[in-house]
């Protein structure tokens, strides 16, 4: 719990508040203890926020931290209120609105990729098709027969929803997605 | 001190270490190891209970009436489960509240054992945090970890969950952290304001022409000289001053300034002064719904300060215009000094205009009720029990429901810490093992539990233990034999159909106390209350008081579902159409 996540702004700022629905992408920095995942998530559930896209993987071995980055969808109070709920969950060391601290440094999004594993079965002139347009998104094939791809393909979420939607004619079997993963552009870290 | 012994060895110790004194608990097999060094040892007195859901509102009461946390020892299983209604009940009060959970052997833990259950996945959600042990060699460091948060920032309940195993595992004990803020490496809540923040609000609150203080749970939780510091604030500035259900007590209710509780069932001049202010400060309160009424239509034409320990009680219902993070009682330091030694004065002239309003608000009598000679009138029990009781050291608590409404309205209350109610979860069965916790922290002092005929016969059994340990606890219950909350809604809401809200069939009280050794008292006249009212007093056991009231007593004012705080349905306007007709179709669905 950190209380510089909290806006203190002048006496006489507000500003009209906005009712449109955001998409925000957080990174929260916490203790890899058993049931935090459960902690993070039954918060969502509880309260009744959105979670579009939940990644999680240690990501410092010797403080056992790991790194929660989840995609979430909400008006700005309510984003502001998931933002506070989570900072108060004991295990959590640091809860980072990344869509904000991009938008306060005027670019346009955080970096944001996610990868996938595209499975597309087929032969003929939709096999050979599914591979020229796979080349065509930089997607790597992983997996093959002469009948099946697997194709992996990292990039932005709506990269990837593109390709799973251009291959759903060409013989889509099944997609695995490992969700988003974020960070800052620039040289700061959280 | 490190040294040496058992997991059981080390719960007593770091309870010792922490400074506690009393436990409330109950055993079974997944604590006995806890309960053989606790029948060894002196120093901590432990309170056994009837059943587990009153040792935590014990734990509750001993933790509201003294400012420790309340310590409360349950076994595996339906111990712990029982116990989740107390937790949620600290959760939505931020009562500092441990409890220590037994818990089946770790190489049975997942196998649906006997008396297992998932402790810390069922309370996740109704604790602030919550542990299971699963090596000794945790086991001290966690329990005094436990403490720190229960009790830190903006307090609330922790389960710490001891397999039997690690109690009876030997490991190395290590005393409290000397400075545990510090040394927590996630959680250090913010307890100093934002200095030119604070600074800003004394501007605003200098140059506010209608202000008011609306004073919460918070200030009670931060401390008696937080209490003090909100007393020196009004008189240095001559604001009014509203509280909700829970900081009943922070600013006396004799104080010249003082509207009475505020929010649905609080006092006309209250929610007038809310509705029509230009400035509200909020300190230590979060805009609960009872407080707010129709949001969309609260307080439209204020600046919003508040003040608070928890970062996400800012902007959740309400938007403010300045936040204040930290304690009340620091920030309240920050103002009361800023506004000293910068020389602020309050607008005079609108201050006195702003009083002529709210004394014609508070000529309107709203909590008015027509006296009657032959039917004890609940209010009237209450004031008769208030007169009678002031002068003495007395902590009241309350089950849920009108009698409880009733006595935040009718009791006035100088201190804080004398008054203990459940306003969050609204826990109906929470009066009865609250007194009793509060009569162990204070032998000497008159612990009266306000209740309703159907509350307590919700946590009756703990009368059970107030006998055992001889703690004169009295419970004064306005029998009216209905639910009396539900039977009004019922009455606005649908129709006056009753359903369900009549209880048929009531204990006789006088012989259900006797049966458990205690004294039963049954007064049905208004001329016999005062003296029964003495006589209870001066018994010096637990005493059952069956307080016979009118049965159909609405209890007003009253913001009804939906609206906003300048559309109170007032007691001389409260016919029974008006009552038929006060909640709109959409406010039906609210509750």
């Amino acid at each position: 719990m950190n209380a510089q996540n909290v806006d203190a702004p002048s006496a006489y700022f507000l500003a009209e508040v906005s009712n449109e629905i955001e998409t925000h992408t957080l990174s929260l920095l916490v203790d890899n203890e058993p049931g935090v995942l459960a902690r993070v998530i039954g918060l969502f559930s509880g309260r009744g926020y959105n979670i579009d896209s939940l990644t999680v993987s240690e990501t410092e071995h010797e403080k056992h931290l790991s790194r929660i980055t989840i995609v979430t969808t909400g008006t700005p109070m309510i984003i502001e209120q998931i933002r506070h709920q989570l900072d108060r969950l004991v295990p959590v060391h640091r809860v980072t609105d990344l869509t904000v601290r991009a938008r306060r440094a005027n670019q346009d999004k955080p970096l944001e990729r996610e990868l996938a594993l595209v499975k597309v079965a087929g032969d003929g002139d939709k096999r050979l098709e599914a591979l020229r347009l796979g080349d065509a998104f930089r997607a790597t094939v992983i997996d093959a027969t002469t009948d099946h791809f697997v194709f992996e393909i990292t990039g932005r979420t709506s990269k990837i929803e593109q390709f799973i939607a251009i291959m759903k004619p060409l013989g889509l079997v099944e997609v695995s997605r490992t969700g988003v993963a974020a960070v800052q552009r620039g040289p700061e870290g959280l | 001190m490190t040294r040496e012994m058992t997991g059981a060895e080390m719960v007593i110790q770091a309870l010792k270490d922490q400074g506690v004194d009393t436990i409330f608990g109950y055993p079974g097999g997944a604590v006995l190891p806890i309960y053989d060094e606790i029948v060894q040892q002196e120093g901590l007195e432990h309170i056994l209970v009837r059943h587990e859901q009153g040792a935590g509102h014990a734990a509750e009461g001993y933790a509201r009436s003294t400012g420790k946390p309340g310590v409360a020892l349950v076994t595996s299983g339906p111990g712990a489960t029982n116990m989740v209604t107390a937790l949620t009940d600290a959760m939505l009060d931020s009562i500092p509240l441990v409890c220590i959970s037994g818990q089946v052997p770790t190489h049975l833990i997942g196998n649906d054992a006997f008396q297992e259950c998932d402790t810390v996945g069922i309370t996740r959600p109704c604790t602030k945090h919550n542990w299971l042990v699963r090596d000794v060699e945790d086991l001290a460091r966690v329990l005094h970890e436990a403490f720190y948060v229960a009790t830190s920032g903006r307090p609330g309940p922790v389960v710490v969950d001891v397999p039997k195993d690690v109690q009876f595992a030997t490991g190395t004990y290590q005393g409290p952290t000397p400075n545990p803020a510090a040394a927590h490496k996630s959680y250090r809540p913010q307890v100093k304001g934002d200095a030119a923040s604070i600074r800003h609000a004394v501007e605003l609150m200098a140059a506010a022409k209608k202000p008011i203080l609306y004073t919460g749970g918070g200030v009670i939780n931060s401390g008696t000289q937080a209490c003090q510091l909100l007393r020196e604030l009004v008189s240095l500035t001559g604001f009014p001053i509203t509280s909700t259900l829970m900081g009943l007590g922070a600013y006396p209710a004799s104080g010249d300034n003082w509207l009475g509780m505020l929010g649905m069932h609080g006092t006309f001049e209250a929610n007038m002064t809310m509705h029509d202010c230009d400035l509200m400060v909020c300190i230590g309160a979060r805009f609960d719904d009872r407080i707010t009424g129709r949001t969309d239509a609260f307080s439209p034409n204020s600046r919003k300060i508040h003040i608070d320990i928890d970062p996400s009680s800012i902007n959740k219902t309400i938007n403010v215009d300045l936040p204040i993070i930290g304690d009340v009682g620091h920030v309240l330091e920050d103002m009361v000094r800023i506004w000293r030694s910068s020389s602020m004065k309050a607008d005079e002239s609108a201050m006195k205009a702003w009083w002529e309003q709210i004394d014609a608000w508070r000529a309107r009598n709203s909590l008015a009720y027509k006296p009657n000679s032959d039917v004890i009138m609940p209010q009237h029990a209450i004031q008769r029990l208030y007169e009678l009781t002031k002068h003495r050291k007395t902590f009241i608590s309350t089950e849920v429901g009108q009698h409880q409404m009733w006595a935040a309205q009718f009791y006035g209350f100088e201190e804080p810490n004398r008054w203990l109610t459940s306003g969050g979860l609204g826990t109906m069965g929470y009066g009865l093992p609250a007194a009793i916790g509060a009569q162990v922290a204070h032998r000497d002092a008159l612990c009266v539990d306000i209740a309703g005929d159907a509350s307590i016969l919700m946590n009756i059994q703990e009368m059970s233990t107030a006998v055992q340990y001889g703690l004169p606890v009295k419970v004064f219950i306005l029998n009216n034999q209905y639910m009396g909350m539900v039977r009004q809604w019922q009455q606005l809401l649908h129709g006056n159909r009753l359903s369900h809200s009549y209880t048929d069939s009531l204990p006789d009280f006088v012989k259900l106390a006797e049966a458990y050794g205690g004294v039963g008292f049954r007064v049905e006249k208004p001329a016999d209350l005062d003296g029964a009212i003495e006589e209870m007093i001066a018994i010096d056991k637990p005493v059952l008081f069956d307080c016979r009231v009118a049965n159909l007593a609405n209890c007003f004012p009253m913001i009804p579902s939906g609206k906003a705080h300048n559309e109170m349905l007032l007691p001389d306007e409260a016919n029974d159409e008006a009552v038929a007709n006060a909640i709109s179709a959409e406010g039906k669905s609210l509750v």
